[in-house]
């Protein structure tokens, strides 16, 4: 069985990961950390932060303008790390990646940008049930704005959605659907292939939410056929505040830019202003220069540990993970798709969630609990609040047993 | 020790809380809610006069807050409006201050172990807020945000 510890121990040299990992080195309330909230934010490599370190101590300049050296490496360093997001996600082009502070500006980049010129009295916007609240508000946003319609896919009980509910709801007045490809609450891997074919066969436009989809997954944006495709570095182990838009040059071309100011104009005078090109239209002002070039190294980290060795351990230890959580009793995971991403919530019997998190944190576990930026989930599944334990690949089956008996020593206390 | 927090006291109060119940001949209600845990209360009050007759509460939340709840409501009879205001202030010092007055708080010192726990401040604050809104807003049922 795949999921017996010491094959999942054989195929995975966890160890050898753990080391690249400062943070995960130390002991909270005298105990070891168990970090196991890798979907709120996963933890740095070492490299990560010393080729931001690298930046602000030898080629710190600000890009696209100096002639002078620093300028030119800062430059350089930038927009390398572009090129390894294209890799990365594959796209066809370095000019369809737009650097963001995260999937949440990405998402609004597009509710604003496309939205306000497409998106008409009357027309609808589709998003699923299970989705974060950042792909929910701004559409929310949008249709009030436009007297537009935000219609919503089903999920039945196991955290799926209902893709004949899906497809009912397409209609010719239908201009976006919005979809997580991974839920953050559930752990639900979408089909976003199908997902987006159905869009595409009704004239709509598919935006992806890959926030959770991209530290966990091989994602191609060609092969998803998506229209535009949104994810934040700091959970594939880049730093906070930067991530990546994905949009088809087409749409992009034709949309008017999101924020104005230097960067993204070719001219500017006091009777017009004339808009850079791609992918600096939608880039005004100085970007987050050390938040690239971390996630470019950050995706370099990942890329050579390789997605599909991350995504196969993963898989292995959320087996183990919710065979050995639903050995305790009283204890239920919420979200059990057939396909799932590395993503543990449950409620347990009589005990509050934030009971739970407290308990688990004095033993140094570190877990989520609450809503998750997810309250239609919590209203669907008629609970107020989840603990998740969210894995990645630097989490080891050990600090699942310690999970697992931290949980015991909830029930413990509260029997 | 985490035992200092789920105190034997608070387990029995979050378990099996007191006064738990609405009221139909209330006349101050009021809303509370804290966002982050998804914790909600109504608080049911009769006044007469200046004087707390009656108290109760109905609800969802932690054990933290379920057992504020059930401890403040015993804690509540037969005060005055202005009494009822000073014990909030003494127990919210209990809570964020190192040498609290622990004087007049009676089983409500059991809470003293939250200071230790600053993220749960607010859900052993909640049923507290949720009070002073109910005393001092004369407007029907208003709702307060512990965030």
């Amino acid at each position: 069985m795949s999921t017996q510890i010491g094959e999942i121990q054989a195929a995975f040299d966890v160890e050898r990961v753990r080391a690249d990992f400062p943070v995960l080195k130390q002991t909270v309330h005298g105990k070891p950390l168990v970090y196991l909230d890798s979907a709120a934010t996963a933890q740095k490599p070492a490299c990560v932060v010393e080729a931001i370190r690298h930046f602000h101590e030898v080629d710190c300049a600000n890009i696209h303008r100096g002639v002078h050296e620093l300028s030119q490496r800062s430059t350089a360093s930038y927009e390398e790390a572009r090129a390894k997001v294209k890799r990365f996600l594959n796209s066809r082009s370095k000019n369809e990646l737009i650097f963001v502070r995260g999937a949440t500006e990405g998402i609004n980049l597009v509710s604003s940008s496309w939205g306000r010129k497409n998106v008409r009295e009357g027309d609808e916007i589709v998003v699923s049930a299970m989705e974060h609240h950042s792909n929910i508000v701004p559409w929310q946003m949008l249709c009030e704005e436009k007297g537009a319609r935000l219609r919503v896919i089903p999920m039945d009980d196991r955290g799926e959605l209902l893709l004949d509910e899906y497809r009912k709801l397409l209609n010719p007045r239908t201009r976006m659907v919005a979809v997580t490809h991974v839920s953050n609450a559930l752990g639900t891997v979408n089909p976003v292939r199908q997902i987006v074919d159905m869009a595409h066969k009704a004239g709509a436009l598919a935006l992806i939410d890959g926030a959770q989809a991209a530290p966990h997954m091989k994602v191609d944006v060609q092969a998803l056929d998506a229209d535009f495709y949104a994810f934040s570095g700091h959970k594939v182990c880049g730093p906070t505040g930067i991530g990546i838009l994905y949009g088809r040059a087409r749409l992009l071309n034709a949309m008017p830019p999101y924020q104005g100011g230097g960067d993204m104009i070719r001219t500017v005078t006091f009777e017009k202003t004339t808009y850079n090109d791609l992918p600096y239209k939608f880039e005004a002002g100085t970007p987050n220069i050390a938040g690239g070039i971390g996630l470019g190294a950050a995706l370099d980290y990942v890329t050579n540990i390789g997605l599909d060795k991350i995504a196969a351990y993963e898989h292995d230890l959320l087996l183990y993970g919710a065979r050995k959580l639903t050995e305790i009793p009283g204890l239920r995971l919420i979200g059990t798709a057939s396909e799932k991403a590395a993503v543990l919530s449950f409620v347990m019997e009589g005990i509050h969630p934030h009971d739970i998190g407290t308990v688990l944190d004095r033993q140094g576990i570190a877990v989520r609990t609450g809503h998750h930026c997810a309250q239609p989930v919590m209203d669907r599944f008629h609970i107020p609040a989840t603990t998740r334990a969210s894995l990645a690949f630097y989490n080891t089956v050990g600090e699942i047993d310690a999970l697992a008996a931290g949980l015991n020593k909830v029930k413990e206390i509260f029997s | 020790m985490v035992h200092e927090l789920y105190e034997e006291t608070i387990i029995d109060h979050s378990k099996r809380p007191r006064n738990c119940h609405p009221m139909d001949d209330a006349n101050h209600r009021a809303e509370g809610y804290n966002p982050l845990c998804g914790d909600k209360l109504k608080l049911y009050l009769r006044m007469e006069g200046d004087i707390v007759k009656d108290v109760s509460f109905v609800g969802s939340g932690c054990a933290i807050s379920t057992a504020s709840a059930s401890l403040m409501t015993e804690s509540l009879r037969g005060k005055t409006r202005a009494e009822a205001l000073a014990l909030l202030d003494r127990f919210h010092d209990l809570l964020t201050t190192d040498s609290p007055v622990t004087k007049d708080l009676g089983k409500l010192v059991v809470f003293c172990g939250v200071r230790d726990y600053p993220a749960r401040v607010k859900c052993a604050t909640l049923a507290w807020h949720t009070l002073k809104s109910a005393l001092t807003d004369e407007s029907a049922d208003p709702v307060v945000s512990t965030e």
